[in-house]
């Protein structure tokens, strides 16, 4: 499995240039994932975001999972009461959490989180500015 | 070979075997280069622990590869062992769904596998290389049968969704085009005396001869519809016997179709050491050889077992276990040293008690998204109207890949087809979906490649490796960065606890960095043991 592979090991990151932050990423024993020459999500709106990347592992009603390991809960989760947290999250990863900065641009972090720091029975109305998202990606 | 070959070659192995036993993997290797003999595989054969444990226990957690063996190897040296399991079965990623088997992803969804009796879909590894020599091993060992694996399938397809029409291409056709475009190109620009500053005229000579043949050109060095492209990319009108038509040469591909439409990179896919030909995959699924492993440690397995802490002092490891099913009837497990192969998205989750360095690694590495999906259908039609037998298409819709069953050709009666294997995007795109939805999703986007699937379809299964409760993700995503950072922090024996599994390979996603993971863990731990 991949296969990157791994198969695993078997992915290619190789992002296309948007919003000024393009960065081609190739793991060391990369082969060709798929036919597409980029893992750019295409979706910009935090909804289409939300349902396409985040619900794989914190589910479509952001309640999480638990198996030998989890995924935490979204919904009214009180980390998110700041949103340079979730951004964080995001941009690097922690634990079982990749980092979507090489697949994701500034304007979709901020939207992505935006979008569950609203919903979900999260009520935290102040916006995600794009400086702190770029912050964040350029601290590291 | 002669006898006298053979006794140095032996001999030559047992020196390895002792160098690997004490000083390691990475001094054995050294010692095998240096002596003229590694070739692609870091694996020296049958491992050996010479000395006397003396009674020491080792607790393995995890009865993936990685964990079964390390419990069989330890065992063989002479410790006690426990193997723990989360699972209901032994194997982990090498697995195989058969109809009668049901699962359940995160969130729930359970699913109930109706295929017909042989039929089966690996949702994990499913093929090994030649060069995974542990691997194949541990197979004869066990009298695992093997079958070829087909990587590449000449008369495949090639698919975009906005080139050619939506209209699948031959591999083959995408191939000699590529390459007789490329040939071409070389060609004009030699002829062109663009070249005269880095290649000498004699040798301009020899590229246009080799460009020539290469890329199937014309006396013309050009490359056009006709007999000489045809014997690459196929015929028009097919080769025949008496007065039948003659054969016709098909129009090329153009290069920019090629190139805008990015089906040149299927062709990369067999190009890759992991994939290049002889490939297997065992008969009847991948889970037969960790079974086979499985079977002989089963009076020291425990199956549906999560652990929730692994504590250590310096009298031994402790590990606090739950049943998986319900999350009660805690239990602690005792024992003087741990092997742990957990996947790192789980043990980073766990109260572990070792090293801040060690710690950190844990929680730096997340694992890819994958999502497979089989498919089973009233025939073989991609054999009987595709004339495809094995191997993979590819296409840039969010499946990726179509891969074809590579046993039961040319027989009459139903099939069982790979319709999804999705990394990276539209893994995710697909993983956030219900599996049910994966099912219909792999059906609606395979028949714009095959458009016999909404009629002979029957039942699919899919399993998305976000979803998977034992693994939380396919394989760890190691960033150069990290494995600078990271990696031997992981890999050293952190007081009486050592990590093993493909995620400490430099092969994650495959058995046989799991397998050489464990080697090498085995062979640091008995060293420290014995020589304690």
């Amino acid at each position: 499995m991949k296969t990157k592979i791994i198969l695993a090991g078997l992915i290619l990151l190789a992002v296309s240039a948007q919003a000024g932050d393009s960065v081609a990423v190739t793991n060391s024993s990369a082969g060709h994932a798929n036919l597409l020459g980029s893992s750019h999500f295409a979706a910009t709106d935090g909804e289409h975001l939300y349902n396409g990347v985040c619900a794989a592992c914190h589910m479509p009603n952001a309640m999480g999972a638990t198996g030998a390991g989890s995924y935490p809960a979204l919904a009214k989760n009180d980390k998110l009461a700041t949103a340079s947290y979730p951004v964080m999250m995001v941009m690097n990863g922690h634990g079982a959490m990749p980092s979507f900065r090489e697949n994701l641009t500034d304007a979709q972090v901020a939207a992505v989180v935006g979008y569950v720091r609203t919903h979900f029975g999260n009520n935290y109305t102040d916006p995600v500015s794009l400086d702190e998202v770029k912050q964040v990606r350029e601290a590291k | 070979m002669t006898s006298q070959d053979d006794t140095v070659t032996l001999k030559r192995r047992d020196l390895f075997r002792m160098i690997g036993s004490v000083a390691g993997g990475a001094a054995m290797y050294q010692a095998m280069t240096s002596l003229g003999f590694a070739a692609d595989s870091q694996y020296a054969g049958p491992i050996k622990l010479e000395g006397n444990p003396k009674g020491a226990k080792v607790i393995v957690l995890g009865a993936g590869w990685a964990g079964l063996v390390s419990a069989l190897e330890l065992r063989n040296a002479g410790y006690k062992v426990e193997l723990i399991e989360y699972n209901n079965r032994v194997g982990g990623r090498a697995w195989t769904i058969r109809g009668g088997d049901s699962f359940t992803e995160l969130g729930g969804e359970t699913q109930h596998c109706s295929f017909d009796n042989g039929l089966y879909l690996n949702p994990g590894p499913w093929r090994i290389p030649y060069h995974h020599r542990a691997y194949l091993d541990y197979a004869k060992r066990f009298g695992i049968q093997l079958e070829p694996f087909q990587m590449i399938n000449f008369n495949s397809y090639v698919h975009s969704k906005d080139y050619f029409g939506g209209k699948p291409q031959r591999f083959r056709e995408v191939q000699a085009d590529f390459h007789g475009h490329v040939s071409e190109l070389l060609a004009k620009t030699v002829q062109q005396n663009k070249l005269d500053q880095s290649v000498s005229k004699d040798d301009q000579g020899l590229l246009l001869d080799a460009l020539k043949e290469w890329g199937a050109l014309d006396k013309n060095y050009a490359y056009v519809a006709g007999l000489t492209s045809a014997e690459r990319r196929g015929y028009e009108v097919p080769l025949g016997g008496g007065l039948m038509p003659d054969p016709v040469g098909g129009k090329p591909i153009a290069l920019p179709d090629l190139l805008k439409s990015d089906v040149w990179r299927a062709l990369t896919f067999g190009q890759h050491h992991y994939w290049q030909s002889t490939i297997f995959q065992p008969v009847g699924g991948m889970d037969s050889t960790p079974k086979a492993v499985g079977k002989v440690l089963e009076d020291v397995t425990t199956l549906n077992a999560k652990v929730t802490a692994i504590q250590q002092d310096e009298h031994g490891v402790t590990v606090t276990i739950v049943d998986s099913r319900t999350g009660k009837e805690q239990r602690q497990v005792k024992g003087d040293w741990c092997v742990c192969t957990l996947p790192l998205t789980v043990l980073s989750q766990i109260d572990v008690q070792v090293g801040p360095a060690m710690k950190a690694g844990m929680s730096a590495i997340s694992y890819a998204a994958a999502v497979k999906t089989g498919l089973q259908f009233k025939r073989r039609f991609w054999e009987e109207d595709d004339h495809i037998y094995g191997g993979i298409s590819f296409t840039d819709l969010p499946i990726s890949q179509i891969a074809y069953p590579n046993f039961g050709y040319n027989r009459p009666g139903k099939g069982v087809l790979l319709g999804t294997f999705a990394w990276g995007e539209p893994a995710f795109e697909l993983a956030s979906l219900s599996a049910a939805d994966r099912v219909k999703a792999a059906v609606e986007h395979g028949s714009k490649i095959h458009p016999q699937y909404k009629a002979e379809f029957e039942t699919g299964v899919s399993w998305s490796w976000h979803r998977s409760p034992f693994t939380l993700g396919c394989a760890a995503e190691w960033t150069p960065e990290q494995r600078a950072q990271h990696y031997r922090n992981l890999a050293e024996i952190n007081g009486r606890v050592i990590l093993a599994g493909d995620h400490m390979s430099h092969m994650p996603g495959w058995q046989e960095g799991a397998i050489l993971s464990a080697l090498d863990a085995v062979s640091r731990l008995h060293h420290r043991v014995v020589s304690a």
